[in-house]
């Protein structure tokens, strides 16, 4: 590689894993993530709108700017194109760029540096340069934001070649996915959600917890039925799971995605093999979405061991409206996840 | 309602500091009582403004509003005097911080503040909420949640007054944030390449969420950037009614006959945080807000009324009746029913598209029908 790729390398990471874990937020495992990353790879930097001196619009990045300085915590106009696209050249320089984008919602503004060009550096140029940039966004809906912003096009992004999609669904995996993502030499996006930033659970300290890419968790294990969901949907899934536990003694096992793009088919197909059942679970219009993609695969993979079609569960096919009850109307609650659970299993 | 639907405010000939030549002695007092009750109107205003802002962040604590909530407190004087050099033809289009706007164009505020609700006779039937007003009949065509994202639209907008042949033009807000957006280069090039009738008002109120135009903008003299295109821009003190209301006329009229755009920058403060949940002091101090405080653009205007010879008795009665105003506002919003849930789907296509989705229903896995007709409210 030419001079300026050779820039500083990472610091050897320590070589012992230690066992210590510590109760904290969504939030908090990402912020552990980024202030990790950023202490042991001088290459690693963060850009976004609000991330240093307002500490984040969702406080992700509270603390940062005060310990790294503004030349590793860049606050950037709001100019999502511009900045975004300056990762993917600060990416082929050798650079680790993490941009966040605010939201979801306005990485439609960025999204021709995401699909047309960060996806493409590596095998438009014949695999002599890579982007190894991390953009980090929550998605989800359920405060009413409307339209414009309650978006969850992930499915869209995991259908671009060149792009890895990762969307953790609880503080654990938050870290170590945000910190696969910054150690991988592609471009990544990590989706968060809004709604579980303050949710909380134990996360290792261990500064080499990483979280592989394309690997599902089996979040919950049950012979019943399988639930297939990531991010958000996955919590609401597990809470559903308890729920057929209680009232219908239903044994439901759900399976955490974590991975979008490489997708872990096997880990799916081999849980519905178990439980002859599948319910696909999303936050986004299920139309040509992720789970369209999953059921297109189970068909295929375990088409003789289906006792029922798949069903999938997502928001209903509208912009979202404002108002609070068309809103929960829209959303995938855990009463028609509930539902087409019991649908699949003939139970009415 | 009680509150005037338009400031008629004077334009800017009639204006007292602006010298009219040989002007006879009774016309100069016909249009210094036409100047006092312009500016009384625009008191009004100004205080519905206020009034309806302050109240839609206690009905935010009381959680009858939700989503994102942008007040425009403090930037009362650019919007009444930009809005009110409008014309009926006219077409206003706005970002999200858009209470003011739509208030000032005279949507009537039991509408918009039912929309803060998200009732049915909200001016959006309560689908669009604070961000999202609209009036098509006043040519308010919407707020938008997009930093930018209204420009090119609003450029089109006066692309299509050309092409209907009307004498009319577009008032385009947006905030000091979103002049670094794409977005705008490309709206204001294709403005000033095609001559199209539009003024982009930019309001500055110094910060983009908690990041000062000083650190977001290469050139934080925004109105330059018309230069760019060889477009005029001009800059003003946005909190001076007069100053804001001469430019705007002027501006617009020359857009309106000459198909002239223009960049407005109208220099002001939001005193709120960007929005109810931001208190807004980690990257401002108090002493930064009191200060901007005490030159109040309402308090201003009151002064200069008083010195041209209004009651204090008057000042206090548009006030009331902006008061009375916001009441009846809460009042009608309280009232107003909540949309029909079986009405979700409604308005994502326009009438008549059924027959075109008709054959999605038969082969649909289960629930996905819902799903796409928006009943999947159960089973
Ligand atoms: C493209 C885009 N990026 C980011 C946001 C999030 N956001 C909403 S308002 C805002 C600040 C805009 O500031 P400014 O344009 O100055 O308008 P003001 O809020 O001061 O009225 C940001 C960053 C957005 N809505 N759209």
């Amino acid at each position: 590689m030419s001079a300026p790729l050779a820039s500083p390398r990472a610091r050897q990471s320590p070589g012992r894993e230690s066992s210590a874990s510590q109760r904290m937020t969504y939030r908090e495992a990402l912020r552990l993530a980024l202030r990790e990353e950023m202490a042991r790879d001088e290459r690693v930097f963060l850009m976004g709108e609000e991330v240093g001196l307002f500490e984040g619009a969702y406080k992700v990045s509270a603390g940062l700017l005060a310990e790294f300085g503004p030349e590793r915590v860049r606050d950037t106009p709001i100019s999502e194109e511009g900045f975004l696209g300056a990762g993917v050249g600060a990416a082929m320089l050798g650079q680790r760029p993490v941009v966040e984008i605010m939201t979801l919602n306005f990485l439609l503004v960025a999204m021709d540096q995401v699909v047309n060009h960060a996806a493409k550096v590596r095998a438009m140029f014949g695999g002599k340069v890579g982007c190894p940039l991390v953009i980090r966004s929550p998605g989800g809906a359920g405060n009413q934001l409307t339209a414009q912003h309650s978006q969850s096009f992930e499915g869209w992004l995991a259908g671009t070649p060149g792009l890895k999609v990762l969307a953790p669904a609880n503080p654990a995996d938050a870290k170590g996915l945000l910190k696969a993502a910054i150690r991988d030499e592609d471009p990544v996006l990590v989706l968060e959600n809004l709604p579980i930033y303050k949710e909380k659970g134990d996360v290792p300290l261990d500064p080499e917890h990483v979280t592989p890419i394309g690997r599902a968790a089996i979040a919950r294990e049950g012979t019943d039925i399988t639930l297939v969901a990531h991010s958000f949907a996955t919590v609401r899934s597990l809470e559903v799971a308890e729920r057929l536990a209680e009232r219908h003694g239903v044994s439901a096992e759900v399976v955490d995605l974590r991975s979008l793009r490489p997708l872990d088919v096997q880990t799916v197909a081999e849980s519905v093999v178990k439980t002859s059942r599948a319910v696909c679970v999303e936050e986004g219009w299920p139309s040509y979405g992720v789970t369209a993609e999953l059921a297109a695969r189970i068909q295929s993979a375990c088409f003789d061991d289906l006792d029922a079609p798949v069903e999938r569960v997502g928001m209903a096919e509208v912009p979202l409206p404002y108002a609070k009850s068309l809103e929960l109307a829209a959303m995938p609650g855990v009463e028609r996840i509930e539902a087409a659970v019991l649908h699949t299993l003939g139970i009415s | 309602m009680s509150v005037v639907a338009r400031s008629a405010h004077a334009p800017a000939g009639a204006s007292p500091e602006r010298p009219v030549a040989e002007t006879p002695p009774v016309a100069e007092t016909l249009a210094s009582a036409e100047a006092l009750a312009g500016h009384l109107a625009s008191y009004e205003q100004m205080w519905l403004i206020r009034l309806f802002e302050e109240e839609a962040e206690r009905q935010y604590k009381a959680a009858r509003i939700g989503g994102y909530c942008h007040l425009s407190s403090g930037q009362e004087a650019c919007t009444v005097a930009a809005v009110g050099a409008m014309r009926e033809h006219d077409v206003l289009i706005t970002g999200y911080r858009c209470h003011g706007f739509a208030l000032a164009r005279g949507v009537p505020p039991g509408e918009v503040m039912a929309e803060l609700f998200g009732r049915s006779d909200g001016c959006a039937r309560g689908r669009g909420g604070s961000m999202h007003l609209l009036d098509v009949e006043r040519g308010f065509l919407g707020g938008w949640g997009i930093v930018g994202g209204q420009l090119p639209v609003a450029t089109g907008a006066a692309l299509g007054l050309v092409r209907r042949g009307r004498t009319a033009a577009v008032l385009c807000e947006m905030g000091d944030g979103a002049v670094n957006i794409g977005a705008f280069h490309e709206s204001l090039n294709l403005a000033a390449l095609w001559q199209l009738p539009i003024v982009y008002l930019i309001v500055n109120n110094e910060y983009g969420m908690g990041t000062s135009v000083q650190r977001a903008s290469a050139e934080p003299e925004l109105y330059r950037r018309a230069a760019a295109f060889r477009m005029h821009g001009e800059r003003v003190d946005g909190d001076d009614i007069d100053a804001v209301s001469e430019a705007a006329d002027r501006l617009l009229s020359r857009a309106r006959t000459d198909r002239v755009p223009a960049v407005l920058e109208a220099v002001t403060y939001r005193y709120r945080g960007h929005s109810v949940a931001d208190a807004g002091l980690a990257y401002r101090s108090r002493e930064e807000i009191d200060a901007r405080r005490r030159e109040d653009p309402i308090e201003r205007l009151g002064r200069r009324l008083i010195e041209m010879g209004a009651e204090e008795a008057e000042l206090q009665q548009a006030r009331a009746r902006a008061q009375e105003a916001v009441v009846e506002a809460v009042v009608f919003a309280e009232q107003s029913p909540e949309p029909a849930l079986d009405g979700l789907a409604h308005g994502v296509y326009a009438k008549g598209s059924d027959v075109q989705f008709e054959r999605m229903r038969p082969g649909s896995p289960f629930g996905e029908q819902e799903l796409v007709f928006g009943g999947g409210l159960g089973r």
